[in-house]
Order: structure tokens, then sequence, then C-alpha cells
């Protein structure tokens, strides 16, 4: 699976030989491979009027592509905002919260998230092909897609070690923009141009991968709720800046302490390993239906529910599985 | 052998979610069920439908394949069905049309069901919920409240039971002259008592008030009520209808209680909608249910639109409202609505179930449904449409409060002795109609009827597995089950959840692949073992030192047993088939649909998995079905990991619209 940014196609079809022959490359002799557009077709075909675009069948002979839109930016914030903004209300009657709920658009999202990693997963699991993943930029939602295609696909990612590697690799090192998609969350009415809530959309869809496949990985809903919170305001260097330049400029990993340190401590994984786990060889393939995919009450109710009967009810789920 | 009307040969049997993955196979009507038989060497799956079961069968449009006929059953299980030639189809069709009606009690299932038991099991398995000794527990009879005959011969109201407890200063006079003021002549009576403050939830229908009547021995029953409580000096009169409603029934001679006629009242509305808009909410929803890969919004909109979780809810409030009323303010309540089988049904085993934990536990369960729907006499004939009769009584009253049951156990989960399987089951049972506790649509009919010495109960079914329904994190002494649940705060809107265990039951892929609840209670059942084990060889180590004294060697069998149950969890082959993500068949078509890995195919054995105390199974097991039965094997050996009602995923569905 390889990702990358657009291509800078532009209005007048330009080529770049070296770019075909590295996509060549890839493939072998009249092996096909995918490529997984995160923008609309159309979308894409405006990108070619700004200097971006597709790559063009014509050059790219072996690479067959499909396009599965997927919400970024500004809209993704206001889908976000406005699910909070529903679950802030608790004398909403339930058709208000059921049409809020809806409106939102949140769940589609999450659904559509998923949709497009198990298709990049079934791409290579399943039709043995290559695939290569971009939207606009290759900061947002190529990475959701290649880091959840990772988790269902690669029983490593779904190891504790593996899974951080996988944030490490996939959205701190492939250069997600940390520093201007988590500067102010839900409440902002500032409206900033860059806020998007990718990270927590990836959060959200690894949750509902932990609910369908509570054997499968190994660290339980806490470490996805630290990891949201740390990507908003940490104590800790390792969501900091945009990408690895500017960390090396600031010199985070000299002046900062890391989050997996904290993380990995041992009173720490007493908290966010899942008492279930057992490892899982198999490839997991969610069900993407809308029954399927629920509502992530740990996160978006978290200030609003008391959880104490369910924290009760993970105590005895450690408790039995440790005096085994 | 059975007999079978109707033979059917290459059958397709469809998959809702995969057009492609019909199965082929042969179609058997027998007297009691449907069957359908896998054609194929090795499993021979077979899918068993009770007649009972069947809601509609819906002849669809003749295509090129054949003929479609849509099952749709009463638990939640469609079936679609392509036969080849037009004339077989019409043939079931009318036969199924005629067998799912049924004229007569005698042509149901449990009046031909045979589990082979000798006459004194089948005795003891009707003794096992036994009402008096509920109403012992409670704490009645005592100061406040007697036992009540004076419906011996069901002449003063022929859906109550002979007997029923009313309050001590209630004499014969004033319930026969309040029986005489109620719909239906169901006059108040003890539903729930709380021995810690005297409250008590009673049940009655609503008075027959008009605009101005009045009835002195009604408002004498209330004052009795109100004094057989003496920490209170007013009681509570709940009517869960919405006002509009109560309000036009004045026009009809009926109502509700007026503050001004009946002293020391509280009267409150609740507002739960009538049988006929949660009938209507009901297939609102289930229609969402059947839509083809529908989108996140059309699912939502679709849910939202039968305003289901709304009914839900209101249920649950009103349980809420009066547990809290009797829990927290030590008031009584007279709960009804129209006539005090439906709605105050609900109402009062919700509040009861949040009042008393003896009724989170699956022996108290039983108990309160026995005591609050069966014996109060709510029509389960009509409700559920054990015969033919009026489509306007079908309405899933019980069903609402199953459901209500279940979301309290997700916001609760420590807090009941029993799991969403026990649950599921018996919803599919009050409409099997396999066992007789359900029938008819009060005790007087069913004794009339003589079910007890007919039928069996299934009670006693689901007490004999109950390794299967129990809920492995319950502990009676958890903080969850010290008295009252309180989920006023808990419960809003926003927690209640679309039940998919239960209104896509037969949908394996759409449910959690792994069944938590199963490998949990196998974990607690090893820890057991191993405990008891750990016993053993304590005792046997100091035997072994006291009889050989210099001898330091002690040999003890240390098996890793964890490693087995390791192993057993590593069975993830149930987990594993992709949906169709693609939108486009085109993307692939180099595989073939059949192509699978070996690890796929592995996971068609559903029958392996499924709890031999399964519905859907204890069908086949009745020996005398001379269809092939493929006996199922019980997975309670320690080291098999059975997946919650199996995990056959469909190969390659039909494909999701974006």
């Amino acid at each position: 699976m390889l990702r990358s940014s657009q291509p800078l196609t532009g209005p007048n079809r330009r080529r770049c030989r070296e770019d075909e022959t590295l996509l060549g490359t890839i493939l072998d002799e009249g092996e096909r491979g995918f490529i997984i557009d995160t923008r609309s077709a159309q979308a894409a075909k405006q990108a070619c009027m700004t200097g971006g675009g597709t790559e063009p069948k014509s050059s790219y002979p072996q690479w067959r592509r499909l396009h599965r839109p997927l919400e970024r930016g500004r809209l993704l914030q206001e889908s976000f905002a406005k699910l909070v903004e529903a679950c802030s209300d608790p004398s909403l009657s339930m058709d208000r919260w059921l049409g809020r709920l809806e409106s939102s658009r949140w769940l589609s999202h999450v659904k559509a998230a998923l949709s497009t990693a198990c298709l990049a997963a079934q791409c290579m699991d399943r039709e043995e092909a290559k695939v290569l993943v971009h939207g606009a930029e290759g900061t947002d939602t190529t990475l959701l897609v290649t880091a959840l295609a990772q988790v269902i696909l690669d029983p490593s990612c779904r190891t504790l070690a593996g899974f951080q590697g996988l944030l490490e690799r996939e959205w701190i090192q492939a250069g997600h923009p940390f520093h201007l998609r988590c500067a102010h969350s839900a409440y902002s009415h500032a409206r900033l141009k860059q806020e998007a809530p990718l990270f927590l959309l990836f959060l959200d869809c690894v949750w509902q991968l932990s609910r369908q496949f509570p054997f499968s990985l190994e660290f339980g809903e806490h470490l996805l709720l630290s990891l949201f919170d740390h990507a908003y305001a940490s104590a800790y260097g390792t969501f900091l800046c945009n990408n690895e330049k500017e960390r090396s400029l600031c010199k985070v990993k000299e002046s900062t302490h890391s989050l997996w340190a904290w993380l990995n401590r041992p009173e720490e994984q007493q908290k966010i390993l899942n008492p279930l786990y057992s490892h899982n060889a198999l490839v997991i393939w969610p069900s993407v239906e809308p029954q399927s995919i629920q509502l992530w009450q740990g996160l978006f109710l978290r200030w609003i529910r008391p959880s104490q009967h369910l924290d009760e009810a993970w105590a005895e789920i450690q408790r039995l599985v440790k005096e085994n | 052998l059975c007999h079978f009307f109707v033979q059917v040969e290459n059958v397709r049997l469809l998959d809702r979610l995969s057009s492609r993955k019909a199965v082929l196979g042969t179609l058997y009507l027998t007297a009691t069920h449907v069957i359908f038989v896998e054609n194929g060497s090795e499993t021979r799956k077979e899918t068993w439908v009770l007649h009972s079961q069947i809601s509609s069968i819906e002849k669809q449009a003749t295509t090129a394949t054949g003929c479609p006929l849509l099952i749709r059953c009463k638990n939640f299980q469609v079936i679609q069905l392509v036969i080849p030639q037009e004339r077989d189809c019409h043939d079931v069709y009318i036969s199924l049309i005629r067998l799912a009606r049924p004229v007569k009690y005698e042509e149901l299932y449990c009046f031909s069901f045979n589990p082979k038991l000798d006459k004194e099991e089948r005795e003891q398995g009707w003794k096992l919920v036994n009402l008096n000794e509920e109403y012992n527990r409670m704490g009645v009879p005592n100061n406040y409240w007697q036992i009540c005959d004076v419906n011996r011969d069901y002449g003063v109201c022929d859906s109550y039971p002979t007997e029923v407890y009313v309050p001590k200063s209630a004499t014969a006079h004033i319930i026969v002259g309040s029986s005489k003021f109620r719909s239906r002549r169901r006059f108040p009576a003890l539903s729930y008592y709380c021995k810690d403050n005297n409250a008590s939830i009673c049940r009655s229908s609503q008075p027959l008030s008009g605009f101005s009547a009045r009835c002195l021995e009604d408002e004498q029953m209330l004052q009795a009520i109100r004094k057989a409580n003496p920490g209170s000096d007013f009681i509570y009169v709940v009517d869960t209808r919405p006002k509009l409603n109560a309000m036009a029934n004045r026009a009809a001679g009926k109502g509700y209680e007026n503050e001004d006629n009946y002293s020391n009242i509280k009267f409150q509305f609740i507002g739960i909608e009538n049988i006929h808009v949660m009938r209507n909410s009901l297939q609102k929803m289930l229609e969402v249910c059947e839509l083809k890969s529908p989108s996140m919004s059309d699912f939502l909109w679709g849910l939202e639109n039968s305003g289901w979780l709304k009914h839900i809810k209101a249920i649950m409030d009103a349980g809420i409202f009066i547990a809290k009323a009797v829990a927290e303010e030590g008031v009584s309540v007279l709960v009804h609505c129209s006539d005090g089988w439906d709605r105050t049904a609900q109402v009062c085993s919700v509040a009861s179930l949040l009042l008393d934990p003896y009724y989170r536990t699956m022996k108290g369960f039983m108990v309160l449904i026995e005591k609050d729907w069966v014996s109060f006499g709510h029509k389960f004939n009509h409700r559920y449409g054990n015969l033919d009769g009026d489509p306007k009584e079908i309405s899933p009253v019980i069903d609402q409060f199953i459901e209500c049951v279940w979301q309290l156990m997700e916001q609760f989960p420590c807090a009941f002795e029993f799991n969403e399987r026990f649950l599921i089951h018996i919803q599919h049972h009050i409409y099997s109609c396999q066992f007789g506790n359900f029938l008819c649509n009060s005790q007087k009919e069913r004794r009339e009827l003589k079910i007890q010495e007919r039928t069996y109960s299934l009670w006693a079914h689901l007490w004999k597995n109950r390794a299967d329904y129990l809920n492995p994190l319950y502990r009676p002494d958890h903080s969850q089950n010290q008295g009252t649940l309180h989920p006023q705060i808990a419960l809003c809107n926003f927690l209640y959840k679309f039940w998919s265990g239960m209104y896509n039951r037969f949908e394996k892929g759409l449910h959690p692949r792994q069944s938590v609840t199963d490998y949990l209670m196998a974990v607690k059942e090893e820890t057991q073992q191993l405990e008891e084990e750990l016993e053993v060889l304590g005792e046997r180590l100091a035997n072994l030192q006291k009889s050989q004294l210099g001898d330091n060697k002690v040999e003890s069998k240390q098996q890793d047993r964890s490693k087995q149950l390791r192993l057993s969890t590593s069975n993830n082959s149930l987990a594993n088939t992709p949906q169709e993500y693609s939108n486009d068949l085109k993307s692939f078509p180099s595989r073939s649909p059949s192509q699978g890995d070996e690890e796929d195919s592995a996971l068609i054995l559903t029958q392996d998995n499924l709890k031999s105390s399964d519905p859907d199974l204890s069908a086949n097991s009745d020996q005398e079905s001379g269809v092939e039965d493929l006996s199922c094997r019980s997975p309670s050996g320690g080291g098999c990991l059975p997946s919650e009602d199996s995990g056959k995923d469909s190969d390659e569905a039909v494909f999701l619209a974006g």
C-alpha cells in the first residue's frame, strides 16, 4: 500500500516521466494496481483547474482508479461540532435527537471511512493488488485510509506497540498537520479554516472495530480517549507541530517528553490494555451496515453520562480474566 | 417420521444482504413447520420456521429465475425463497396462509411438541414459578394487604386471576362496587409491595367516569390503597395514556379520575401511545431494517420516522417515575391505561424491575412476567396472534417491555443475572407457541383449555438451559444490585440504542463477531474448575506429605490450562469474511463469488456453534421429525468457544451504495 498526494497534472495534462516510472516499477508485468482517490471524481476534475488532478489512464495504464469521496476540512469540523452540540442537550426529544444525529452526518463519515479502508484492504488481501491512496494533499483522508486499512489487515498493528508504531508512522511522521487540525476542537466559534477532526474520525473508526471485534485489539477505549485528549492538548511533545521538519526546527525531541514513554509505563498499561485481547492472525472485516456503526458514547457522552456502572463492568471483566 | 404436505425441489433461499449468495435446496411444509434443507453433501443445513412465527407471506412478481416468496416472521426473521414453478409457489403460498392462521388452539405446536419428559417432570415444570410464594416474598399478606378470593370463579372480572391482593380495608362490597366502575371490571389490585416503606404499585383499568359519574366504592377503593401506606397521605394516580386520548374516552363514558372526587390523589398523565401507534411504529422500523444497503442517513431518518425509540423511552420514563415515587417518596401509585392490560403491564413491570433486584435475577424475571403479564390477563392471543384474529389487535406490547430491559442491561451491565440471549429466546417463544405459557387471553381461558395438563412450560425449559443465559458480569453483591436502579440520569435520549441483536437477529454479519458473554462465561467456568482442582490437589499434597515424610518429590499435574483457553479464543475464523465494500462489481472481475479462503469456508458450519437451547434448533431436536436431524453439539466442553448465535458471515454481500 502506498500513499502520496495528488499528481500535479493541471489543466494542460502535464506528464512526469519519473512519476510514471515510479508507479510503473511498483507493478509487475501485467499486474494491475488500484488508485483510491479520496476525492469525488468531480472534485478531482476541478482540482485540475488549479494545478492538481488525477493520474490519466493513458499514462498510468496498469492502474485502475477508484473514487471514494471522504469528507474533510471545514465540513468535517462542522459535522463534529453539530454532533457535540446535539449531545449536550439532554432535554431534546428523541425525534429531535435522532434528527440532529442524522443531520450532523458524523456517523455517515465513520461509515464512509471504514468502507474505504475496507476497500483498500480488500484490494490487497482479496485481489492481491497493490494500492495507492491519495486525496489532495495526502495529509488527511489519505492517512485516515492507510492507517485504518492497516489496523484491519495487520494483526501487529492491533497490538499496543504496533498501534503506537502505526500512529507514529501513518499520522505523525507522515505529516498530518496536528497543530493546524487540532487547535480548538468542537466548541470553538472561531471556525478556523484548517481545523478538522480527521484524527478523531480515525479513533472513532478504531473504536468501531474494537466494538465489532472485542478480542482483537490489544488496547481498549481508554487509550483511544487518551489519544484524543493528547492530540488537542498535551503535556507531551508527540503531537506537536505539523510535520517532522517543524518538529526538528522546534527541537521537540530534545525539549519534550514522549507520550509513548508515559503510556508504556506499567501503571498506564493497566488502564489501557484490553483484558480480552487474544492474538487474531486474520484480517478483521467490519460490517459497515448502519446498524453496526454506533455512536461512540464513551467520547461524545463522556461528560454527560455517569460512567460508574460501565466502569464497574469493565473492572469486573478485568477481574474475571485476571482470576483465571 | 413427520408428514409433510408439500415438498418442492430446487428452491433457492436468498440472503438479504447478498442476492448473489443464494442456496439451493428443498422446501417442506409440515403440520407445524416450514423446513428448508440445503442441497450439498457435507452440511445439509436446515432452516426451520414454525408456522406460529409467520407474520406475513408475500408472493412477489415472477421473474426469469422463478417465483419469489417472502416470509416475514414475528421473531424478525425474514426468509426469501425463489420457487421455480409458479404453480408450486402458489400451492406453497396458499398452504402457508392457512397454516399460519390457525383457527383452533389444538392446531398449535405446543399440543404436539414432545420434549420426552414424563408427567412428573412436566408438572414440576409448571410449578417452577409460584406466584403465592412471590407475594409472600414481597411481604404480603400482612397488616395492610390481604389476599382476596372474591374472583374465585372469575365472577367479578374474567380477565383477572382468581386470587389478587387488595388493601385490608377493602371489603368484598367495595371491590365488587369498584369493579363495576372500571373498564372490563378490572378493579385496582396489588402489583408490587415495597416492604421497606409500605408503598405499593397497584394496577387497574380506567374508571367509567365519563364527564361526571361517580362511584362511592371506587373512591373508597383508592382510599383503601392510600390507607395501606401509613407513611404517606396521598397516592399518585398515573394514567399512562396521552391526555387527549383519555379525554376522548370520557365521551364514551370512560375516562380518568377527577382529583376533586377522589380525595388525596395526585393525578398524572404519562403519554404512552396506544397499540395501533405501536404496531405502526414497529412496522416502519422493520421496513428500515429491510432496506437494501441503506446509507447512514436512510437508516437514522427511518429510525426517527418510526418513532420506535421514542416509545421505548416513554415506557421507561413512566417506569422510572413510578419507581421514584415508591422508592424515594414512599408514595403508593395506582397505574392504569384504558383496559389496564397493555401499557399498565409494561409500566408496572419496568418499575418493579428498577425497584427490586430480585426481578433482575433469572428466576425473578420469569416471576415478573408471570405476575404482571400472564396472571393479570394480558391478551397474548390477540396481541401476538396465536390464532387468526383481528389484525388491529396485534401489537408488540411485550416486545417493547423486553426491549426496555435490554436498554437497561446496556446501561447497567452488572445488574442482571441473565443475558441478552435470555431476552431474545423469551421473545421468540412468546410467538412460537411451542410452550403453553403464553396462550389465550386470560387465566380463565387457559384453565378451561387445561393448558398445564396438555403442554409444557417455557420456564422449565429455560431453567434447564440456564447456563446459556447467565450474565458473567453479574454479582449479587455488586453496587448495582443493592436496591433500586437509578436510571433517571443515565437514560437520556442518546443512550438508547437500536437493538440489532433483536431486529436483525438473523443477520449474523451485522453483529460483533465475537461474543464477550460466552467467552467470559467460559473463563468463569474454567476458573471455578481450576479452583476446585487446586483444592483437591492441596488436599492430596497434605495427605502425601503426611504419609511420605522423607520423600520430597510431589508430582502435581499442572497442565497449561490457560493455554487451552487461549487456543480456543484464537478460533477466529468466525470473525472474518468481508462484506461487499465496493460499489462496483467490475472492480474485481477476476474473483468469482464462490472463491474464498480456507478459513472463511470453515465458518459456514453454523449448526455446530448454536447453543442447544437455541430455539432455532430446539425445534430440530424434536425427535419425531423424520427430516434429517442435525444434532447440535452443545459446546460446553470448556475448550470450545461458541459464538453467540453463531458467526456465519455472508461471503461477499451485495454492493454497498457508497
